[in-house]
């Protein structure tokens, strides 16, 4: 076993009413920031776990995913690959 | 009749269902601990509202994973009556005992008002007492009651009548300005395929008294008295 670290990012499913991140686009392109599109607020999570390897960490934290960190009804995540911690 | 209220760390609407049930209903009710995984005898369940768990991740997230919350799964598995107020609402649908969730308000406020909701059902053990098309006067205090589902389950909820309550106004009329939260479909509250767990955002525990400025809650109540002892 050795120990990894990933990090998780979880964002509003796309497609749905988004106010926190219009919220934002809009105090940027009252500062100027006029070429904005489209903001996505979201959480970051950085978490550390044991594991055989890379594989089979990512795999535990898709699965803590699916199971408390997102919501599957409304959120999406991402996974960036495990690292040694 | 027992009513179990369910006290997670973080409710402050447990107090309010209790005085509800106990002093303006006349039943029995008892706390449950959320650490227990005694029901008590309980033969209704309350999930409070308030912010379990400090709404820490998402609202309802982390209390779903309370012991007793397996207890109160059972017990709707069961048929048993479950009463999902605000909170109890988010939780309820983070458990999956409703499909959908609550999501951050679309105008970003926490909104602490008295809204009006269109009875849309009144054939449930939670709502037999009232008309449909009735419209009621009931506080709500939340920053995620968002109702937001897939549009086959929105579609599916309406299909099976179980979309129970909508934002209106007080003729009844579904506006975008009589939605507090930016739901979809105004969906103020709606019950589950066997129809014995109820989640809605607004508050029936503090619209148990004149004194209050509404009594259109005690019907609720009522209602699963009426229903479940017959």
């Amino acid at each position: 076993m050795a120990r990894f670290r990933i990090a998780v990012h979880i964002t509003p499913r796309k497609g749905l009413l988004d106010p926190q991140g219009n919220a934002v686009k809009d105090a940027l392109h009252t500062l100027g920031f006029k070429a904005v599109r489209n903001v996505h607020v979201g959480r970051y999570i950085v978490l550390e776990t044991e594991a055989y390897d890379a594989i089979a960490a990512e795999e535990t934290v898709t699965d803590m995913c699916r199971k408390l960190l997102a919501n599957p009804v409304t959120e999406d995540f991402e996974i960036e690959s495990a690292v040694p911690a | 009749m027992k009513f179990g209220i369910v006290t997670f760390p973080g409710s402050n609407c447990d107090y309010d269902a209790f005085h509800a049930i106990t002093e303006m209903l006349g039943e029995d009710a008892v706390y449950l601990w959320h650490k227990d995984h005694d029901l008590q005898g309980s033969d209704v369940i309350i999930l409070p509202g308030g912010f379990s768990y400090g709404d820490y991740l998402r609202p309802g997230a982390i209390a779903r994973f309370s012991p007793i919350m397996q207890e109160v799964a059972a017990h709707a598995k069961a048929g048993g009556p479950v009463l999902g107020v605000c909170n109890g609402f988010q939780i309820a649908c983070e458990a999956g005992l409703l499909p959908g969730a609550l999501m951050r308000n679309a105008n970003l406020q926490f909104v602490s008002a008295k809204v009006r909701v269109r009875i849309e059902n009144s054939d449930t053990m939670f709502t037999n007492l009232y008309e449909r098309g009735e419209v009621l006067r009931i506080p709500v205090a939340h920053g995620d009651g968002r109702y937001v589902a897939s549009a086959e389950v929105l579609d599916e909820l309406e299909a099976e009548g179980r979309v129970i309550f909508r934002y209106a106004d007080a003729n009844g009329t579904l506006s975008a300005d009589a939605n507090p939260n930016g739901s979809e479909r105004n969906i103020a509250g709606i019950i589950s395929d066997g129809g014995n767990v109820l989640g809605l955002m607004p508050h029936p525990e503090r619209a148990c008294s004149p004194l209050l400025g509404s009594n259109d809650g005690v019907r609720l109540f009522e209602s699963i008295l009426s229903r479940v002892a017959a």
